[in-house]
């Protein structure tokens, strides 16, 4: 359910679906391919890129925790958007792809986010998304799978992230084998497929301060042409490693009356026995608001998750997880570290995504 | 005497000197003011304008290329992008940004229009106000064709947003689509902004960019970097800094600045001399009134102070008014003509004065101490002298007696002429400026040994009056030094000056004709980057019924050094057996052509920028390969002070492959009229009014039109020159008449009529000037030679022919000579209105 964060973290995206809606197609375009169910995916070309279709993600969220106990969130993401070019511009400039990364760590002790981002059309070797296997960079932001492992480099400003992500457990496939049904409508859908439980170790580093860390993170990899009901605000959406080694991921799809379009679930448990849940068997109910002065935007930060009988408790890291792109996209939203409880126990960690609170998204 | 009666002394001894002053000689007053506030004024307009300029270019450089550390520079024609990807990679390198930053050619014979091609997502770094200001646009200009312009430019552009903007690429009219308009905030220039990809296709510049913005990693050496960058890039690419940039923009108007900073100090300097002599005469005409002043027990410091006081106050007042003139002619400038100094880059119009109080305050400080200095002297004079005596009349002669100047005068000539012969310092002729000061100053000291001489060798003619006359000057030489001065020194160099515009207009017109012959001459639009006529639009030209004849030129910009300016490579058909016949050749290499090198003609400035000579090789960047070049010769260019360089086209052509050719010139058959080919040339070109088509002789005219506007401010400054001469003269005479007061009733009661006296001052005068004329001239000649071989070289890089314009020179003399006359009877007159009974008793 990663699809629609690429228009809040994206801000030429969120820009081109403007532009997209307002201007007729034109003749000359090649239309992005679409997302069918019944189609297998095959491993490992499907972990690369998919130029055909209008939007991809590579998403990582996880937990660190430094030598001095100090937990903190990551976020790694690589987005791709096709640009539907009406005219067979010749330059090796021509934005026939954009990409765009954003990054994010999550630290209790300075209040909010360390947070980055870059934009940039494809070519010429400096930004690329291979499409044999998932390698993806902007200049020296970088996220490469090679044989059992992941690796995240990504240097911003004024902190960093190098990191190195070990499979652990088999790719986990949402929906029905990888086809994610995103709304009421089956042509709102997207390919879909997850890394829970990756096992995380490297170094990050914030201002002048360097950790080595350890930890645990969850990948998303989705990529579609048509995701958003046209009566769709946002969404909410959590990815919970369970400690059991079980994985959750949920997601629903909001109105504008903040009523539920659409939801979702996958639940896989210990023993890799996989559960599909449809719009029925999902339920948000949120909990505690936390109102960003900055923004003004107020969140429910703190969640209770109904998957068929289950329950979970959900408690944010922090507070103050609100991502801020008004300088380059104007989207703000809240994507952050939570703590998952069942029955009043402590029973796994996992990141929670808040979007369309600001204001409604319009996304074809 | 306490303190207060001392001051309450000083104030008293200033009130009866200033007004008896005021109230005696406004006109020489308000002309030694004027003096000043014009060198003041011309100083000040100078520093504002460019300081101005400065400020401008700083903040365009900060908009055009944002806070890049590095910009790597390539020709209009671009290198290729694979460098961008190569820099962006670089270790060093923190954020790049590729741009195509072109001057675009637009129809209608308008100035091109600044287009920059830039990818916005990378740009960002680097602008952060311009992807701000693009906004929701962004994914706009990736549609095909599609331009933002700045509100100025869609003004002198008359276009709004979603208007079509018509440009010339190639040999053919474009259409642009205007998707935006930014605000003046990010860029207040006449500007387009284009999508990186889509000024590619648009411009016809697939696979090509010509800049590169780069951000260095926090503490990479910038310097460091740059220099370790420029040894990897292609041929014909330079890596400059901001810094670098700012030098370049500073040297291109400094031999300007320098030279109006010279009039500047000419003014003062001749304020300081009028204040002198003002001053000595009004010492000379209030002598009992100072002595009664120290008689009734005025000090010495005193009287010397007041007398200082009034060179302030005159010095103050011409500063001021100059100040606020330069300031108003400094504002008046930047709103009508740019702050460029006649610059090219003068369009952008930006410049804002804004008035630095601290460099105001000191012109008015240097004006005003300039003034004290030129007061000093007859303070001093005035204050020593003992009271008694100087409530007599006729004693002006001692104090100037004493100034040895037959030696220091010939010293100074010496020094001069060797002067004459330095090198620029700093590319700047200050020793040519030099040398003119040390001749002007030798000359003038050399004046009373001189005068001294030549009414020594008259005899006597038994003519009363005349002889008379002559006795009179011999008795006065040294006083006269004072008018004589005057009027020589500003005679000589209005002398020079003309000579040498005489010069420059003459060799001028020459050039314009070996280089216009033909009857039509043709252009792209000048000065743009993207216009060039393709060579099937040529040859149907070529194959016109009407044309006798027709050539066809490429002119390109070539960056051959990073700290200078690109040169234009000017590829054109040419005889190397006979290249002084299309061009105004200088020198030609006596060496025979070496083998595998083409032969090339460099203008002056090149040689002199760059050091090249006949008979040298050189490697010239062209689309990233060098082409070996041998200069053959050594021409005149009076429109590139960058440089050019001439390569026969088919050199060109076969190491480049570029047929296309931006200029041309046509020869028509007898029977066409000019008019009808020009008719047809247009019908043959789908380019409607971009071709710029002109008469040969029509663009002569207009050039040698342009360049008496150009020098028609040194006219002015000429005739300010003689006026100011004059008022020497007048103030000479008034003085000299004013100690022979007792002289001419001591003549009087001897017998000789009044007129008769007038006469004799009509001589004096006569005399006088014939031989300041003569004095001027020849130094005038003296001082253009300088200026035509030192300081028109040394400043413009390139030679004039001396050509001495005999009738003007004439009539100036004459002039000169009359005027002097008069206003040396005029002086004489009103020095004589008392009458000869008084005259006489007030010496006794």
């Amino acid at each position: 359910m990663r699809s629609m964060r690429l228009a809040l973290a994206g801000g030429a995206v969120a820009l081109v679906a403007a532009v997209s809606a307002t201007e007729p197609p034109l003749a000359t375009a090649l239309p992005a391919a679409a997302v069918l169910p019944g189609q297998a995916l095959d491993f490992p070309r499907d972990y690369g890129s998919h130029p055909q279709f209008g939007i991809e993600w590579w998403y990582v969220t996880g937990w660190l925790e430094t030598r001095e106990h100090e937990r903190l969130g990551f976020q790694v993401t690589f987005f791709r958007r096709r640009q539907q070019l009406s005219d067979p511009n010749p330059s090796s400039f021509a934005p026939h792809q954009l990409l765009i990364a954003h990054c994010a760590i999550s630290d209790p002790g300075r209040g909010h986010l360390w947070q980055d981002q870059r934009v940039r059309r494809a070519g010429l070797g400096l930004a690329e998304a291979r499409a044999d296997d998932t390698s993806v960079w902007i200049d020296d932001w970088k996220l490469e799978r090679s044989g059992a492992s992941y690796r995240a480099d990504v240097a911003a400003e004024d902190f960093a992230l190098h990191l190195q992500l070990e499979v652990t457990q088999p790719t986990l496939l949402n929906g029905l084998a990888g086809y994610s049904q995103k709304g009421p409508s089956a042509q709102s859908a997207s390919f879909y497929y997850s890394q829970p439980h990756l096992h995380v170790s490297g170094s990050i580093a914030r201002a002048a301060r360097r950790d080595v860390v350890v930890g645990e993170a969850w990948l998303d990899h989705e990529w579609s042409s048509q995701y958003l009901d046209p009566a769709a605000d946002g969404w909410d959406w959590v990815g919970l490693n369970l400690d059991d080694g079980s994985a959750v991921m949920a997601f629903r799809i909001r109105g504008h009356q903040g009523q539920a379009v659409w939801a979702g679930a996958t639940l896989r448990d210990a023993h890799g026995q996989v559960q599909d849940f449809g719009p029925d068997q999902v339920a948000f109910i949120p909990g505690r608001r936390w109102h960003s002065s900055r923004s003004g935007v107020s969140y429910p930060v703190t969640w209770q998750l109904r998957l068929g009988a289950r329950q979970f408790d959900i408690e944010p890291l922090l507070d103050d997880q609100e991502d801020d792109m008004r300088l380059s996209s104007g989207a703000i939203y809240w994507e952050g570290a939570v703590r998952v409880q069942e029955q009043a126990r402590a029973v796994g960690a996992g990141y929670l995504e808040l979007t369309g609170y600001q204001r409604p998204l319009s996304l074809r | 005497m306490n303190r207060s009666d001392r001051a309450r002394g000083a104030w008293i001894a200033w009130r009866a000197l200033t007004r008896s002053q005021l109230r005696g000689h406004p006109l020489q007053l308000l002309a030694t003011v004027l003096a000043i506030a014009l060198g003041v004024a011309l100083g000040t307009a100078v520093y504002l304008v460019n300081s101005a300029a400065l400020t401008e270019f700083d903040q365009a450089a900060r908009r055009l290329v944002g806070s890049a550390d590095i910009v790597i520079r390539g020709p209009p024609e671009g290198f290729d992008e694979a460098l961008f990807a190569s820099l962006a990679r670089h270790r060093a390198v923190s954020a790049a940004s590729p741009v195509l930053d072109l001057q675009v050619t637009l129809p209608g014979q308008r100035p091109p229009l600044q287009v920059l091609g830039l990818d916005p997502f990378r740009a960002a770094a680097l602008q952060p106000a311009l992807l701000g200001e693009i906004g929701a646009d962004v994914t706009g200009l990736f549609a095909r064709d599609t331009i933002m312009l700045s509100r100025s430019a869609a003004q002198v552009l008359e276009l709004r947003r979603g208007d079509a903007l018509t440009v010339i690429v190639g040999g053919a009219p474009k259409s642009l689509r205007v998707i935006g308009i930014l605000s003046d905030a990010v860029y207040p220039e006449p500007l387009g902004i284009m999508d990186i990809a889509t000024a590619q296709w648009s411009l016809a510049r697939i696979g090509r960019l010509n800049r590169i913005d780069l951000r260095l990693r926090p503490g990479a050496p910038a310097d460091a970097v740059r220099a370790a960058l420029a040894a990897e890039l292609p041929p014909g690419v330079v890596a400059v800094t901001p810094a670098i940039e700012r030098g370049r923009a500073l040297t291109a108007t400094r031999a300007y600045r320098v030279n109006l900073n010279t009039l500047a100090l000419v003014a003062l300097l001749t304020g300081a001399f009028l204040v002198f002599s003002t001053q000595s005469l009004a010492v000379l005409r209030r002598r009992s009134v100072l002595g009664l002043l120290r008689a009734l027990g005025v000090t010495r410091p005193q009287l010397q102070g007041a007398l200082l006081g009034e060179g302030a106050a005159i010095g103050a007042a011409g500063s001021l008014l100059g100040a606020l003139l330069g300031a108003l002619v400094a504002a008046l400038i930047l709103r009508h003509l740019g702050s460029g100094f006649g610059n090219r880059a003068m369009i952008a119009g930006g410049a804002v004065l804004v008035l630095p109080s601290l460099a105001i305050a000191a012109f008015v400080l240097i004006g005003t101490a300039v003034a004290c200095l030129g007061a000093w002297i007859p303070a001093r004079e005035a204050a020593r002298r003992a009271p008694a005596l100087a409530m007599k009349a006729g004693d002006a002669e001692p104090s100037l007696r004493r100034l040895p100047t037959t030696l220091p005068g010939l010293l100074l000539i010496a020094a001069g002429a060797i002067l004459a012969w330095l090198p620029p310092i700093g590319g700047l002729p200050l020793a040519g400026y030099l040398a003119i000061a040390a001749l002007l100053a030798g000359a003038v000291l050399l004046i009373p040994t001189l005068m001294r001489w030549i009414t020594g060798t008259a005899t006597r003619s038994g003519h009363a009056t005349l002889d008379i006359a002559v006795a009179q000057l011999q008795g006065s030489a040294s006083i006269s030094t004072v008018s004589l001065a005057a009027i020589v020194v500003s005679f000589s160099l209005m002398v020079a000056m003309a000579i040498m515009v005489h010069s420059f207009r003459n060799s001028f017109d020459l050039w314009l004709v070996k280089l216009l012959p033909a009857d039509l001459q043709l252009r792209l639009s000048a000065f743009s980057d993207t216009g060039a006529l393709a060579l099937d639009q040529q040859t149907r030209i070529a194959e016109l019924p009407g044309v006798a004849r027709a050539q066809f030129r490429r002119v390109r910009q070539i960056w051959l050094s990073a700290d200078r300016a690109p040169l234009a490579l000017i590829a054109r058909d040419i005889d190397p057996a006979h290249a002084g016949d299309s061009l105004p050749l200088l020198r030609a290499a006596q060496q025979s052509l070496p083998d595998g090198t083409q032969p090339a003609w460099i203008s002056e400035s090149l040689q002199d920028l760059y050091g090249f000579q006949p008979g040298d090789r050189l490697l010239l960047p062209l689309d990233g390969r060098l082409l070996p070049l041998f200069v053959a010769g050594i021409w005149r260019d009076y429109v590139r002070p960058d440089g050019a360089i001439v390569v026969a086209r088919a050199a060109y052509i076969a190491a480049t492959g570029d047929q296309s050719a931006n200029e041309g010139s046509l020869w028509r058959r007898p029977q066409v009229s000019a008019p009808a080919l020009e008719a047809a040339v247009r019908a043959s070109l789908a380019l409607g009014d971009a071709l710029e088509l002109i008469g040969g002789e029509q663009l002569r005219e207009r050039s040698l039109r342009l360049f008496d506007q150009a020098f028609a401010i040194t006219y002015a400054l000429e005739a300010i020159a003689v006026a100011i001469g004059l008022v020497g003269v007048g103030v000479a005479a008034s003085s000299s008449a004013l100690a022979r007061r007792a002289q001419f009733g001591m003549l009087r009661h001897i017998g000789m009529l009044r007129r008769q006296i007038l006469g004799m001052l009509a001589i004096e005068g006569v005399i006088m000037s014939t031989l300041s004329a003569i004095y001027g001239l020849l130094l005038g000649a003296a001082l253009s030679l300088i200026l035509v071989y030192v300081i028109n070289r040394q400043s413009f890089r390139w030679s004039i022919d001396l050509a001495i314009p005999w009738r003007q020179l004439a009539a100036l003399s004459t002039a000169l000579i009359t005027a002097a006359a008069l206003t040396a009877l005029w002086s004489g007159r009103a020095a004589m209105s008392q009458d000869a009974v008084r005259a006489v008793r007030e010496d006794w």
